[in-house]
Order: C-alpha cells, then structure tokens, then sequence
C-alpha cells in the first residue's frame, strides 16, 4: 500500500480537483455502452469493461449499488468510531446520523434498484439529504447528487466519467459549506482522493487500482486533519483546542472512498482484493 | 405579506421563538417554525422546511432564517425564487424580519431590516 500512498501524495500540488469540466467529453461514452442498461442485481456485470479504463462505460447501476452497500456496512461497522471521533470535536452524532441514513439509502435500493449509476446517485444524494439529520446529510446528499446528474441518464460510465461525476460532487460540498482545503472537514479527505483518481484515470490504471489510490489519499488526507485547527462547523468554536484530533467528516468520506475501492475491486474480482477493509487504517 | 420560517437545530427552539415572535411581532405574518428531525431529535429535517415554506407562502416571498449547523445547510439547499435565506441572527433577526413583514415590506425590505439586527448593538 506504501506505493498508491506516496503517489496520492505527490499528486498534492496539482490542485486540479474542482475544474474537471476539461476531461473527456461523457456523451459520448455514455451512448458507448446502451447494452449494458439491463444489467439487473445480482449480477457480476459491474465492470464489464474493465480492460479500458477510458472511452468506455463499464460502471454500471449494479456497481454503484455495490457501493452503497459497502458504504452502508462499513458505517454500520464504524459507527462508534465516527461517533467518538465527533464527541471529540463536534457533537457526538456522525456516527449515528451517518449509519441512519445509509441504512435508509439500502432500504430505498432493496425497494428498487434505479437502472442508471445517474439515478442511482441521485436517489443515495436524496435520501441522505432528507434522512440524515445533521450537516453532513446535506453535504453528502448534495455531493452524490450533483455527482449522479453529472453522470446523466447513461446506463454504464467509464471510470473518467466517475472521476468527473465526483470532482462535481466535491464542487456540490465546497459550494454548499463554504469550506476549502485546510478547513478540517471532509474536503480535506475528498479533494486529495480526486487528485490522486484524476492522476490515476491519466495514467490508465483499471479501475481497481486507481480507486485505489484514491482511497489511500482519502485516508492520507482524514489523517492530515489531525494537526489543523477547524474553521468549518462547530469544531471551529473550539479554536486551537480543535487541533490534534481527526476530522470525523473527513473519517466518513475516507470510508466512503474506501467502500467505493471495495465494490470496485469485489465487483471486478482483482486478486488481493477481496476484503472490504483494505486499505485499512489506524483508527 | 412575506412569510418567515425559522429553522432550526432543536424543534421546541423554534416552536418557542415563533411564540414570541407572534407576541412581540405581531400575529397577522404568516409564521412557522421548521425545527429538529422528523421524528423529534435534534438535526434538520428538508421535509419539515419545505412544508413550512409552503405554509407561510402567500405570494410575496419567504424569508427562512436558520439558527447553526445543519439548519443553514437544509436553507440553503431549499433557496430558490421568492424564496432566500437572511443570514442574521437567530432572535433578533427573527423580530425584526416578523416586524417588518408585518408592515408589508417587501421581501427584500425584510431582508434588510432582519440583517440590520447583526449590527444593532444592546448597550
């Protein structure tokens, strides 16, 4: 794992993570792959197009379930983690506001699964807005939600096309809680994970190992939070007494990235990437 | 006449501050608190903010007035026409904004009054 990590890391300078309007043009990848739009659950058809990680749409609606999914288990999983990462710094309910909402957003895709990962994006944004409670509902919600309409009605999307679906999510989260890098919240975890995909996307990484990297400096970042001292949320309040803890938003987008490692490697069947753990972390 | 909604992180918060709101402010403004989950806890609830914007609509505009937190971010997410968010605080910009709308300004006008309350000093 050290090798995605210090690459996620060299990637810190590129600040690229919020003008993502000049990657490759997504219509067209999106009409690339009409086939695929039957894809029902259950299936292994997730990355059906993993050999190319550019120009065609492999990621499907079964894959972005996946991901839901993963991330409802590992905050179920982490719950208290978040919790007491949040009673540290804030008030003492991410952990739980997060585990009821994913569990409502795996409700709502057992009662049906939309067939595009736009739709299927959106409804996880929607839900999380309307159930969570707390500030990050809106945030999250509005991330997967702008990152579900960038992704439009197409019924499979390439792994450029998530990168950019995702820099329009993390432009949702800076837009909504004015925040930047540096404030101590969960952008201090999202854009370096971004930077790190978007490098990975230009070198032509599968899918697998670029999500990845991306998860290794999701992680990177959530740790970097430790030594800052908040100005986003009620942590700010705290002043320099907030310094010397973890971000608990910044812990929550490093699991969500890495949940999205673990459908990406699960779904594509990569050797040595089994477990949804990995890459794991110090608590 | 502009309607104010108040959202807030605590629902009896905004209960409350309707109350006194009506009392000080006059009974006739199209008022309603937004506060708390759905199921009574603490938090922010888009759906109970968007059936108090539908309350308190009578044409001429709403003023949602959050108190911290996740209430701002809900705000935020439900601005659009006729309907914007008064960054003030939270009693005070309240009184204000109910007074003034209460006279039939404009929404605009109740902007204002309400952010005049940020500066207006109590000594």
């Amino acid at each position: 794992m050290a090798g995605p990590d210090d690459r996620a890391r060299d990637t810190g300078g590129t600040g690229n993570a919020d003008g993502m309007s000049d990657t490759n043009g997504a219509g067209g990848a999106h009409e690339a792959n009409a086939a695929n739009g039957t894809t029902r659950a259950g299936t292994t058809r997730g990355l059906n197009g993993a050999g190319g990680t550019t120009g065609t749409g492999g990621l499907d609606a079964a894959l972005f379930a996946a991901w839901a999914e993963e991330i409802a288990a590992a905050v179920r999983a982490d719950r208290d983690r978040l919790t007491a990462l949040d009673s540290a710094i804030g008030d003492a309910d991410h952990g739980a506001n997060l585990d009821r909402g994913f569990t409502a957003v795996a409700e709502a895709l057992a009662g049906g699964r939309p067939d595009t990962p736009g739709a299927l994006l959106s409804l996880v944004g929607n839900t999380l807005i309307r159930k969570v409670g707390g500030a990050s509902g809106p945030l999250y919600g509005m991330a997967f939600r702008e990152a579900g309409k960038a992704l439009g009605d197409a019924p499979a999307v390439s792994l450029a096309d998530l990168d950019e679906a995702l820099a329009a999510g993390l432009a949702g989260i800076r837009k909504l809680g004015s925040a930047t890098e540096g404030d101590k919240t969960m952008v201090d975890a999202l854009a370096p994970a971004l930077r790190a995909l978007t490098q990975a996307v230009q070198e032509g990484q599968d899918p697998a190992e670029a999500v990845g990297a991306a998860a290794e400096a999701a992680l990177a970042g959530a740790q970097a939070t430790i030594p800052m001292q908040a100005r986003k949320g009620r942590a700010s309040y705290l002043g320099p007494r907030s310094v010397g803890h973890e971000d608990p938003g910044a812990a929550s987008t490093a699991l969500i990235v890495r949940a999205l490692h673990a459908a990406v490697s699960r779904t594509a069947g990569a050797p040595g990437e089994t477990s949804r753990r990995a890459p794991e972390g110090p608590a | 006449m502009v309607g104010v909604v108040l959202v807030s992180h605590s629902g009896p918060l905004a209960d409350e501050l309707v109350r006194l709101a009506r009392q000080i402010g006059g009974a006739d403004v199209p008022l309603a608190g937004a506060g708390g989950t759905d199921d009574g806890g603490l938090g922010t609830s888009p759906d109970l903010v968007s059936r108090a914007i539908e309350e308190v609509d009578r044409g001429d505009g709403v003023v949602l007035i959050p108190d911290l937190g996740s209430s701002v971010l809900t705000a935020r997410l439900m601005e659009g026409p006729g309907v914007v968010i008064a960054d003030v605080p939270f009693v005070e910009g309240t009184i204000a904004a109910v007074v003034s709308a209460g006279s039939g300004a404009s929404l605009e006008d109740v902007v204002a009054a309400a952010e005049e309350a940020r500066t207006f000093r109590k000594l």
